[in-house]
């Protein structure tokens, strides 16, 4: 006795075939999802102890980066200011204000302000910011408009293919070392050269050719090993 | 049966290596200025025990790391002043002068602007112009007024680098048609800026344009 109308087969061999699909959807949903804000965080402004303006102090009243980041150049790491870099003005300046209430206190005290870390590299990745800002790549480059954010966000994913992105080819990405901290820097354009070694170049992938050659950046065979930033 | 068991196994395996995942993001060792449990104040960086001295931080060198001759201010600079070193003055002094002192040293930086009491002295007055290197050095170093001390931000041979350029403001700011090679034109014109800068760049220079604006046709 036959249980299944005939049709059945069709119906079977089409939801085979269309499995390929729905499995391949979902691999591509979850590419998708791995590479969101939704768990890069990228774009996301994170609760701070005191909602410190990058905004407000960059571009309006033109403190340079290397102010409060001081260990920027010649180290590893950035650097977070202490208390006591804040208080280098507000202890002037707003000095009764609410918000930064908080920066008082731990001047009193002595005790730390926690911020949230927001550009957080995996702990299995070697990272030393020193050595991309002294090899040409802009502050902007990976931190994004920070004289444009009121709140601070990470604005790269932070992802491997993210890092591996530059270091396979910068020569798209490198700036003249004197406009690293320029947070204004646009690269070059036929309408805007910049300007190297009294030369002008209209060019990008020209002028992160010459500026390779110059800043003795390593070729992307090496600067893309494994060892290079998983050490 | 078993390949179905071991199937079941092999499907667990990813969430196994999930929980992994995560430990390897965030492992338990000291990262720079990061929180730690384990000390009363929370902080991962130490401080050396009172008493010790790092390898290259014995300061035998009194006056680079003073300014001063026994108790009065020293006015000679610990090294020779080339280019490059009045080129890193000009830079660290943008950095972390100039927000109060301005960019040519007469005290009308923009932050005083904001709400200070009172605005920095000018380096052109009477009273800095003679004033020795050390004073400045000094002053750098422990605050003076108002003025914090910036010791930690600056280190030592950026600090002197600093001087020499503010020596260098001074004798700008103060110079006379005599100062001025023959066959120089003075004064320099004043640059033409196309925008203001965004307080952290400088503002861009017009470009020289070799024809003037052409006047309306009549």
């Amino acid at each position: 006795m036959q249980i299944f109308h005939r049709s059945t087969n069709t119906i079977s061999r089409a939801t085979i075939y269309g499995a390929v699909f729905v499995v391949a959807a979902l691999f591509w949903a979850a590419a998708n999802i791995q590479r969101s804000p939704y768990v890069t965080y990228a774009g996301v402004a994170r609760p701070q102890p005191v909602p410190f303006s990058h905004q407000h102090h960059v571009a309006g009243l033109g403190i340079d980066c290397r102010y409060c980041h001081t260990s920027v150049e010649t180290s590893s790491f950035a650097g977070i200011p202490p208390t006591k870099t804040c208080m280098n003005c507000h202890s002037q300046i707003w000095t009764n204000a609410a918000l930064l209430e908080p920066v008082r206190e731990s001047y009193r005290s002595g005790k730390s302000l926690v911020w949230t870390r927001v550009n957080d590299l995996p702990d299995f990745v070697y990272f030393n910011h020193s050595i991309h800002i002294n090899k040409g790549v802009g502050c902007n480059t990976c931190h994004g408009p920070v004289d444009r954010m009121p709140l601070m966000y990470n604005y790269a994913s932070l992802q491997m293919e993210w890092c591996l992105d530059c270091h396979r080819a910068p020569d798209k990405y490198l700036r003249p070392r004197d406009q690293v901290f320029n947070m204004r820097y646009e690269p070059p354009a036929s309408d805007k050269p910049v300007r190297l070694d009294g030369k002008d170049y209209t060019d990008q992938l020209a002028l992160g050719a010459d500026l390779i050659q110059k800043y003795k950046v390593r070729n992307p065979m090496d600067i893309t090993t494994c060892s290079t930033c998983h050490r | 049966m078993f390949n179905l068991r071991k199937l079941a196994l092999l499907g667990l395996l990813p969430l196994a290596l999930a929980g992994c995942r995560q430990d390897m993001h965030d492992q338990p060792r000291f990262k720079p200025l990061a929180q730690s449990d384990f000390y009363a104040d929370l902080r991962s960086a130490r401080t050396p025990v009172e008493g010790t001295v790092a390898r290259g931080q014995l300061h035998e060198d009194t006056y680079f790391y003073s300014g001063k001759i026994g108790s009065s201010a020293g006015d000679f600079m610990p090294f020779p002043v080339t280019e490059d070193v009045l080129a890193r003055g000009r830079e660290r002094f943008n950095i972390y002068c100039a927000p109060c002192h301005s960019r040519v040293g007469d005290g009308n930086g923009f932050i005083p602007s904001r709400g200070f009491p009172r605005k920095p002295p000018s380096y052109h007055s009477e009273r800095l112009r003679r004033a020795p290197l050390g004073y400045f050095f000094d002053v750098i170093t422990n605050g003076f007024g108002i003025m914090p001390d910036y010791a930690s931000q600056i280190p030592p041979r950026d600090r002197w680098c600093i001087i020499a350029y503010i020596r260098a403001l001074q004798l700008s700011q103060g110079a006379t048609m005599a100062d001025v090679p023959s066959g120089q034109k003075v004064p320099s014109e004043a640059p033409q800026f196309e925008e203001p800068g965004s307080g952290a760049t400088l503002p861009v220079v017009a470009p020289k344009s070799a024809n003037p604006q052409p006047e309306e046709p009549k």
